[in-house]
């Protein structure tokens, strides 16, 4: 079973990397463009059928590893 | 008294921490990071570096390694814990410090010597006098201190920040914030105060000839 984990920041915290990116794609003409948020984007591969099972375990690697709490926000979809 | 400083693969000032330590007659043994036991110690410092390449975030891996849960055991048990640098990224990634270390604001590698104002009512800071100006070297590009609005009203009300940014005069503000951090925060302390957390670097200011000696007196107030 495998599970696409996408890590962003939380709205009031600043992200310098994403203003770089959209002040360049602003200069590159993107009139349109409002706003840029760069986040992070994990795939993850387990040996388990039981979907309620694997779900649990993801959610786990999040809490304890793959993100801080206090900066980000995360979603897991289940894409195989 | 006696000290431990831990080693992961990737720590840069481990030496020159442990330097400061003897020149101040601190027993001071190295721990590598997949060591399960932690010497008898009355201080732990977990040094500058860069451990594990700062994969993931800063101090991430490093925060999941065997020693540190011998480290965490201690530290709930009162040890002293001193974290400078990548170790204080450290000490945040294991919650043993509330907050998050994002991306320097101007997103460069900001390495300088820097002013800091001293508040001296802990265990880390007592022989400074209250609101003295020093001067460390810092050296990082994720220094920028971030916590929520509750934890920041809990760092004010019990006095946490035991140093801030500030020019050679003692000028606390934007101007003189080099990455952006919370009300210009250089190291902050846990609720019970036996855990410090600093960006700046005391070991690289001990001595005259090569900077000055103002880091010293970190080692010398955890020794009384």
């Amino acid at each position: 079973m495998k599970f696409a984990i996408t890590v962003t920041l939380k709205k009031d915290v600043l992200d310098p990397q994403g203003k770089v990116v959209q002040q360049t794609l602003q200069n590159m003409g993107m009139d349109t463009l409002v706003n840029v948020r760069q986040g992070k984007y994990f795939e993850i591969e387990l040996n388990e059928t039981k979907e309620d099972v694997a779900k649990n375990l993801i959610e786990e690697m999040c809490k304890k590893l793959l993100v801080n709490l206090i900066i980000e926000n995360y979603t897991i979809n289940k894409i195989s | 008294m006696k000290s431990s400083v831990i080693v992961f693969p990737g720590s840069n000032c481990d030496r020159d921490i442990a330097v400061a330590l003897e020149k101040l007659q601190f027993k001071n043994k190295m721990v590598w990071h997949k060591d399960s036991e932690l010497p008898k110690s009355d201080l732990i410092v977990i040094p500058g570096g860069f451990s594990y390449g700062d994969y993931l975030r800063s101090g991430a891996i490093a925060a999941k390694s065997k020693i540190l849960n011998e480290v965490i055991k201690a530290a709930n048990k009162g040890c002293l814990i001193l974290g400078v640098c990548n170790g204080f990224q450290i000490l945040i990634e294991t919650g043993l410090i509330k907050g998050a270390l994002l991306r320097n604001k101007n997103l460069k590698f900001i390495n300088k010597d820097v002013y800091l104002k001293v508040n001296n009512t802990n265990q880390f800071c007592k022989n400074y006098k209250n609101g003295q100006i020093i001067k460390l070297n810092i050296a990082h590009n994720e220094g920028n201190y971030f916590t929520d609005k509750n934890h920041l009203m809990e760092i004010k009300e019990n006095n946490l920040i035991a140093f801030q940014y500030c020019d050679e005069k003692g000028l606390v503000n934007d101007e003189t914030n080099p990455n952006g951090s919370l009300n210009n925060i250089a190291g902050i302390l846990n609720s019970k105060k036996n855990i410090l957390g600093m960006m700046p670097h005391p070991e690289r200011m001990i001595d005259k000839i090569i900077s000055n000696e103002d880091g010293l007196n970190i080692f010398s107030s955890i020794l009384n």
